[in-house]
């Protein structure tokens, strides 16, 4: 319980804030109140479909499945799969490096490694959700239509240049 | 427009529920089940930062956010959105909504898509770590070829939009 304190102490000040912004009339609580309230509305339309697709995507695609098929003589299957194991997951770029240390030891190659790292950044679809809801299916099909190919080349350029000595070290806290 | 975007997006949820339901019950529900555990997970992080956006937007005026990458600045405007998209780190649950301002305040598709496209594959505040993980050359050719593939990007989706 004092967890869930700790967790919702600034959500709480917020609230409190607000409505005590809005008893003393204070302009500047008012402004950013209803900032927050089209924050919300935004995203409360968008978020609770997105992480029903993420719960049903994990039950139906589990990571060690995936994983098994993403070595060097995998080709367009393994590049396949590595992107849709990307879009599986969450959150910002850096912890991608340690799935990549991971897909390393399980015997990916360092193209797929990389297309990996791409997906991962540009294609995971808790993202996708959120950019359809701010900038449109447009902007977003299209936008993913043209880094893909460009990541995918990435990874190929990538095993040509570094490929022969590449390793991915574990990095400790 | 976010109406429309909701109700594309919310028909595809339901779609592949019942897909899913019809498929196998009982692998449904445990999915569910772990939606509802990574929703309430990221609930607090979220409204915090939905809390710090809405401080940050009344302190920083639009006018200055427009005056360096809306309708008018060029490739100027364009070129410091893959600047400050290369070097900063912004969550996407920041950098959408900012996107979505700076449109609406006549910034173009070109500069929006090179900014959220830095912002994702470019990253030199943690090319440190990055370094620690693949070595010096492997992590700095990483990060200029997504610098590269982040102007194309930019470029295609401006002149598509």
């Amino acid at each position: 319980m004092n967890k869930h304190i700790k967790n919702y102490a600034w959500i709480i000040l917020f609230i409190l804030f607000s409505i005590g912004s809005y008893f003393l009339g204070f302009k500047p609580g008012a402004v950013i109140y209803s900032n927050f309230n089209q924050f919300l509305i935004e995203m409360i339309t968008i978020i609770p479909f997105l992480f029903i697709l993420i719960g049903l995507f994990d039950v139906w695609f589990p990571k060690e499945i995936l994983e098994k098929h993403m070595g060097k003589e995998s080709g367009v299957k393994g590049i396949f799969l590595v992107i849709l194991l990307a879009m599986l997951q969450a959150g910002p770029l850096y912890g991608a490096f340690p799935v990549a240390y991971i897909l390393y030891k399980k015997g990916a190659s360092v193209k797929n490694i990389f297309i990996y790292l791409g997906a991962f950044a540009s294609m995971k679809i808790p993202m996708l959700g959120i950019e359809i809801g701010y900038l449109g299916i447009k902007f977003t099909i299209l936008r993913t239509l043209i880094s893909l190919p460009l990541f995918i080349l990435i990874g190929y350029i990538m095993e040509k240049m570094v490929g022969k000595d590449f390793e991915v070290k574990e990095v400790k806290a | 427009m976010v109406l429309n975007n909701t109700l594309i997006f919310g028909l595809f949820t339901g779609i592949v529920l019942i897909l899913s339901l019809v498929l196998d019950k009982n692998k449904t529900v445990l999915g569910l089940k772990k939606s509802w555990k990574m929703l309430f997970n990221i609930l607090h992080p979220f409204l915090n930062i939905l809390i710090l956006l809405s401080i940050v937007l009344f302190f920083v005026p639009n006018s200055l956010i427009v005056n360096y990458l809306g309708a008018n600045s060029g490739w100027f405007g364009f070129g410091i959105a893959a600047i400050i998209g290369s070097i900063t780190l912004i969550p996407g649950f920041i950098s959408y909504p900012l996107a979505a301002t700076l449109l609406s305040q006549g910034a173009t598709y070109a500069v929006v898509a090179v900014f959220m496209t830095t912002l994702m594959m470019v990253g030199i505040v943690t090319l440190p770590l990055e370094i620690k993980y693949f070595g010096k050359r492997a992590a700095i050719l990483r990060n200029v070829f997504n610098f590269i593939a982040a102007i194309i990007i930019g470029i295609l989706i401006g002149w598509f939009m």
